[in-house]
């Protein structure tokens, strides 16, 4: 098997092995009712020790507001956002800590940047999505789209669920002012080959937009090498707490962009008559952040990037491949997504035919205590293509092991012959 | 474990295809989705003098949604169009449980629903439906 291309080289070895080994670094293995088979990651990823303790420390031993207070508590805690953010500039590849925007996840994220875009269309421009998308990557544009008398064009998507990248040279073109597209498919775990889309979007100065949600908890990122202009993660999927997230961008791209929301912390000075904005990152960071969120998810990135993700790509790579056999072995059963492991994550979308994924899902708990995702996944357009409603879906996490697999394909087996 | 969800008399009717389809002239039509899952129902109704005279349902989901709606139409013929707000009241009710009783007796095999939260939409979408088509039908729906 060869490791994949959405896996950057691994940044460091420690003795902790992929699966069983590495869910004593997650609580709720401790905690939870057995059995518990957990295959929803690409919905959140369970919170690791470290970004769990350092919420608890927050909250608990060092609560202040950030970029405000003088007293010692109060500089602190500005002080352990700030150092987030360069956590967090080194997790994406970047070394200027400004260029990361805390966010309340992703789909705030590409609001920041729908809405910061949009000043820039003129009616009749184009902006070019996929058929791939989730709903926060298509609705911000839907909205600046219609505010600017736009244009929004997808491209389509193979059998096979990965982005049929042929069309580009149909697609784009000189009207063509904005590419955006998701790095890993949160339903059929395609990977995005985002450097044809930098041609693609260079070969008419667009800008290029990449939604990473799906690929940030698999290890650290080079956003700079991707080729992208700007880029959106969450950090619940990435093993830490919910309710923060990162939009990078370049800085001439940040700098362009209108605030989203106004509000304390985003100012240089304030008037009744005019508001003059702070520069980015604080410009789009309006309001009292969610600082514990923010401080566990850097030590999530801490953490992480101590990993051998290089041998995390192989066994997720294995479970998949053990997924994807144990599947055909089933009756009626459709994939929705790549047959194949490369340029794939452990993603995997599937229907049964006369099975509704909700059963499938219900059941799955039920009979196997296995945890799935059923329905459109917040991608109904890509359901659209498929000719469905809802799939079920199973996505992997590093801490997952052969024994979560072999649960689903029973549970599924036993599902199929009770509604069948 | 949970108790099983999926008992014999809900995989029965989920599979009862009896109503299923649309009438050819409804006096009133209603849909409800569930936007979760992108589960539908559409209900076609005919009335005569206040009363519901004939049903059926087009339903695109989940076992547990074509077995409510199932149940649902089959209760519904005959019975007062003034009920349909009544019955989507008492199911949620029922499912909340606030009420120990079933707006009617057929629906007290959807009991291991109550514990699932998430899928009380499930069953309940088939009632929003039928108390749509009634409000549509034109008559006041007694709270």
């Amino acid at each position: 098997m060869t490791a994949n291309a959405a896996h950057p080289t691994s940044t460091g070895a420690t003795a902790t092995r992929p699966g069983r080994d590495l869910r004593r670094h997650f609580p709720i293995f401790r905690h939870v009712e057995q059995p518990f088979h957990f295959l929803d990651n690409a919905a959140t990823g369970q919170i690791c020790e470290a970004a769990a303790e350092a919420l608890l420390h927050f909250e608990t031993r060092a609560r202040a507001n950030v970029k405000r207070g003088v007293y010692r508590l109060a500089d602190r805690a500005t002080a352990a956002f700030d150092a987030a953010r360069a956590t967090m500039a080194r997790y994406i590849g970047e070394t200027e800590k400004n260029s990361v925007v805390f966010t309340s996840g992703a789909t705030a994220a590409l609001n920041i940047v729908a809405h910061g875009l949009a000043a820039r269309l003129r009616s009749g421009d184009e902006i070019l999505l996929t058929t791939l998308e989730h709903h926060s990557n298509i609705v911000p544009w839907q909205l600046a789209a219609e505010a600017r008398g736009a244009v929004l064009k997808a491209i389509p998507v193979t059998d096979e669920g990965r982005l049929d990248l042929d069309q580009l040279d149909r697609l784009v073109g000189p009207k063509t002012r904005i590419i955006a597209a998701t790095h890993v498919s949160n339903v059929t775990g395609a990977v995005t080959d985002l450097q044809r889309l930098r041609a693609a979007a260079d070969s008419v100065d667009a800008v290029l937009v990449v939604d990473g949600a799906q690929r940030a908890p698999h290890g650290p990122i080079d956003v700079k090498s991707l080729g992208c202009d700007l880029y959106a993660f969450s950090a619940h999927k990435m093993f830490a707490a919910t309710g923060a997230g990162v939009l990078w961008g370049k800085p001439e791209l940040l700098e362009s962009f209108a605030p989203l929301l106004g509000g304390g912390e985003m100012i240089k000075h304030v008037t009744f008559e005019k508001t003059s904005f702070a520069p980015p990152p604080h410009r789009f960071e309006a309001g009292t952040p969610p600082i514990g969120a923010v401080l566990a998810m850097a030590a999530a990135a801490d953490w992480l990037a101590t990993l051998d993700w290089r041998m995390l790509a192989e066994h997720e790579l294995t479970l998949t491949a053990r997924l994807l056999d144990g599947l055909q072995t089933l009756n009626g059963i459709r994939i929705i997504g790549p047959s194949g492991l490369q340029q794939r994550l452990g993603v995997v979308s599937f229907e049964v035919d006369g099975v509704h994924a909700h059963d499938i899902c219900q059941l799955a708990d039920q009979l196997e205590g296995v945890a799935l995702r059923g329905g459109h996944h917040c991608c109904q357009p890509l359901m659209a293509r498929f000719a469905t409603d809802a799939t079920a879906r199973a996505s992997l996490a590093p801490y997952n092991d052969s024994a979560d697999i072999d649960a689903l394909v029973r549970g599924l087996d036993r599902t199929i012959r009770l509604l069948t | 474990m949970t108790e099983s969800l999926y008992n014999q008399a809900i995989i029965e009717a989920g599979k009862d295809k009896s109503h299923a389809g649309r009438l050819e002239h409804p006096d009133a039509t209603a849909t409800a989705d569930n936007p979760l899952c992108g589960d539908r129902v559409t209900l076609d109704l005919c009335t005569e003098h206040g009363t519901i005279t004939d049903l059926a349902h087009t339903t695109r989901g989940c076992l547990l949604t074509k077995a409510a709606a199932a149940l649902l139409v089959r209760h519904a013929r005959g019975r007062p169009l003034g009920e349909a707000r009544a019955l989507q009241t008492r199911a949620k009710a029922y499912l909340e449980g606030e009420s120990a009783e079933p707006p009617f007796a057929e629906l007290a095999v959807m009991a291991p629903v109550k514990a699932v939260k998430s899928r009380h939409d499930c069953v309940t979408i088939a009632f929003d439906a039928l108390a749509e088509a009634a409000a549509h039908a034109g008559e006041e729906q007694p709270k």
